[in-house]
């Protein structure tokens, strides 16, 4: 083969190495929706600045934050525990937070958590499962004021 | 727990057009490696081409029936790092070497066990049940190239390989999935008590013993191990998992600074109390005298001068002399790559790197389960750490390790245990990027394996 075909080849080949970058980049910049319209429907800001009308109406005020854990049924009913800004660990082992006397919870049944004004609940694992507002979960979700979360017999609110 | 969202679409068709071209690259560098000997078309290129496309497409079959949702970038990804290093390999085999062939069988292997793995585990929270299985799996790993009758003896300094019928093995590159998978279950059931149940000195708050005694445990072990295996790349890669895995768990700076202190002091102390330490370390500072050049620094130095030939375009594949340097197609497999394509060869490969472990990194946020946020993370973190200390050895950033380029080097069990975590990255993102899944967990068969959770009894009526 000539050298000048090798030299076209050994460039082509680097171009293929980097059309092949790009070509990725470019499927994930679409995979990730970067300047269109998200698949939530809410406008972009781009939109935004465009068409002011199609901004949403400012956040309402932080709610009532909670302030206090109570056991409104199980064994501890009347329990009460103070949230500071720390996460709380709920279940039977000795080292949770609030310790359950409850045959129906896990050593380490779930966690309750802080994130910014709100307070969410994870399951970690449980063998029976927990409850918030009688949906079983199935990945972190936030717990407003008064909703019940039931925990083997034990259910707990979080109060403002 | 951020979570972002995305449009829920299997994008398989992405996948596959970017597969073609991934192959092209693959087999187009296989091709180029021949050409100018006129040995372009010979039977091992037919073969080894062949090969590699019927798997790379059976994989992406599979994903399509099983794990639709997948991210469609990661296996293009791979399969074009695996073809790249494959043609290298290939190109360097002296006539009647079958390194290249070799390759090529741990590939198929490889990517038949990833296969595997999405086809039975179906869902990467099942692992969560083997937290402690593969804490002494990890340890029974290591362990292995130590026990005599099984072990392959002492191979270039390292005693880390097992023999297994014709071939050996490195456990070792196995146990660093084992390590993510207990670290992730781990702490993901504990990083509350290693957050809050402790005292404080000064700024820093230092978990009880006691729920960390686990973590230290495998720390030891992974460390103990290996200096005894005297691999000083793997102890940097085990160390480097812990700090970052539970720096991702408990969102402490403290952590990393911790661990940075770790390393820093426990380089120190090695480079003064083992000779094989302290003459890597010497390689990469005076790696230019005379003395060090001949004893030591030979390797580094060749990579080096191969990569200035190389300069920006590269000598072209199949024309320069990377068979000069020791190792050219395992340990120093970017300075072959670097010669030949030049830093614009390089950087794409690089960026192809970079481009992988951010896709691992993004399955992690996807995911709503903090097991499968930890192992993503880990497993990502693991590849990324690997290509550092390649890389940077290599290119004598950093003193050079024993660590194998994920994909690329020569040798079987690293392409096997780099492809396994591809599989759990394609399996976690598939949960990250599907419609989301809202039936909990199937309860384990038989006996409780977590060890964790066990209540003292279960509810008994449906």
């Amino acid at each position: 083969m000539s050298d000048l075909t090798i030299t076209a080849l050994r460039f082509g080949f680097l171009l293929l190495l980097w059309v092949l970058i790009f070509s990725i980049v470019s499927a994930m910049r679409r995979d990730l929706m970067v300047g269109r319209k998200a698949a939530s429907g809410a406008p972009t800001a781009r939109e935004v600045r465009k068409n002011p009308d199609l901004a949403e109406a400012p956040p309402q005020p932080v709610k009532q934050q909670a302030r206090q854990l109570v056991v409104v049924e199980g064994p501890l009913k009347g329990t009460t525990l103070p949230l500071a800004a720390s996460p709380v660990l709920l279940g039977r082992a000795q080292e949770a937070t609030l310790v359950l006397e409850d045959d129906y919870a896990s050593g380490r049944h779930a966690r309750l958590f802080p994130q910014g004004s709100r307070w969410f609940i994870e399951d970690l694992g449980s063998t029976n499962g927990t409850y918030l507002a009688d949906q079983q979960l199935t990945r972190a979700l936030p717990v407003e004021p008064g909703v019940p979360v039931r925990i083997g017999k034990t259910v707990i609110e979080l109060r403002p | 727990m951020s979570q972002l969202s995305t449009a829920v679409k299997p994008r398989r068709n992405v996948e596959l057009a970017l597969l073609v071209l991934a192959l092209a690259v693959g087999i187009g560098a296989n091709m180029m490696v021949g050409v100018d000997k006129e040995k372009a078309f010979d039977s091992d290129f037919w073969f080894q081409s062949s090969l590699l496309a019927v798997a790379a497409l059976a994989f992406h079959g599979v994903l399509r029936f099983r794990a639709k949702y997948a991210d469609p970038v990661m296996l293009p990804l791979v399969v074009a790092l695996n073809g790249l290093g494959l043609a290298m390999i290939h190109r360097l085999d002296p006539p009647g070497a079958d390194t290249g062939n070799n390759q090529l069988r741990w590939t198929l292997i490889a990517m038949a066990v990833a296969i595997a793995v999405i086809w039975f585990l179906k869902d990467h929270r099942i692992l969560r049940r083997f937290t402690f299985i593969s804490l002494a799996a990890s340890a029974l790993l290591l362990v292995l190239p130590l026990v005599p009758g099984i072990s392959a003896g002492e191979i270039l300094g390292a005693r880390v390989w097992i023999r297994l019928g014709p071939m050996t093995f490195q456990p070792g590159e196995v146990a660093k999935i084992t390590l993510a998978i207990f670290f992730a279950g781990y702490l993901s059931s504990n990083r509350d008590l290693i957050l809050l149940a402790g005292r404080k000195l000064g700024p820093l708050q230092f978990p009880r013993f006691k729920d960390m005694g686990p973590m230290i445990a495998a720390w030891l072990v992974s460390i103990g191990v290996l200096i005894f295996q005297r691999d000083l790349g793997s102890s940097v890669l085990f160390f480097g998992l812990f700090i970052v895995m539970i720096y991702v768990a408990t969102s402490r700076i403290s952590w990393v600074v911790i661990g940075l202190a770790l390393i820093l002091g426990g380089g120190f102390v090695a480079s003064r109390v083992f000779s094989h330490v302290e003459q890597r370390i010497n390689g990469w500072l005076n790696a230019f005298t005379p003395e060090v050049y001949e004893n030591g620094s030979r390797q580094v130095i060749q990579g080096l001068f191969g990569m200035a030939n190389g300069g920006l375009v590269g000598t072209g594949l199949g024309q320069g002399r990377p068979d000069l340097v020791p190792f050219a197609n395992s340990d120093m497999i970017i300075a072959s790559l670097g010669e030949e394509l030049g830093l614009i060869g390089i950087f794409a490969i690089v960026l192809m790197y970079l481009l992988l472990v951010t896709r691992g990194f993004r399955a992690a946020l996807g995911t709503r389960d903090a097991f499968g946020k930890l192992l993503a993370c880990g497993l990502s973190f693991a590849v990324a750490l690997q290509c550092f200390v390649v890389i940077g050895g290599v290119t004598r950033l950093i003193p050079l390790t024993g660590l194998t380029t994920p994909f690329l080097a020569a040798g079987g069990s690293s392409l096997l245990a780099n492809w396994i975590i591809v599989g759990l990255l394609l399996l976690i993102s598939h949960t990250a990027r599907g419609p989301v899944d809202t039936t909990p967990l199937p309860p384990s068969k038989g006996a409780d394996t977590t060890g964790i959770d066990t209540p003292t009894e279960a509810v008994k009526q449906a």
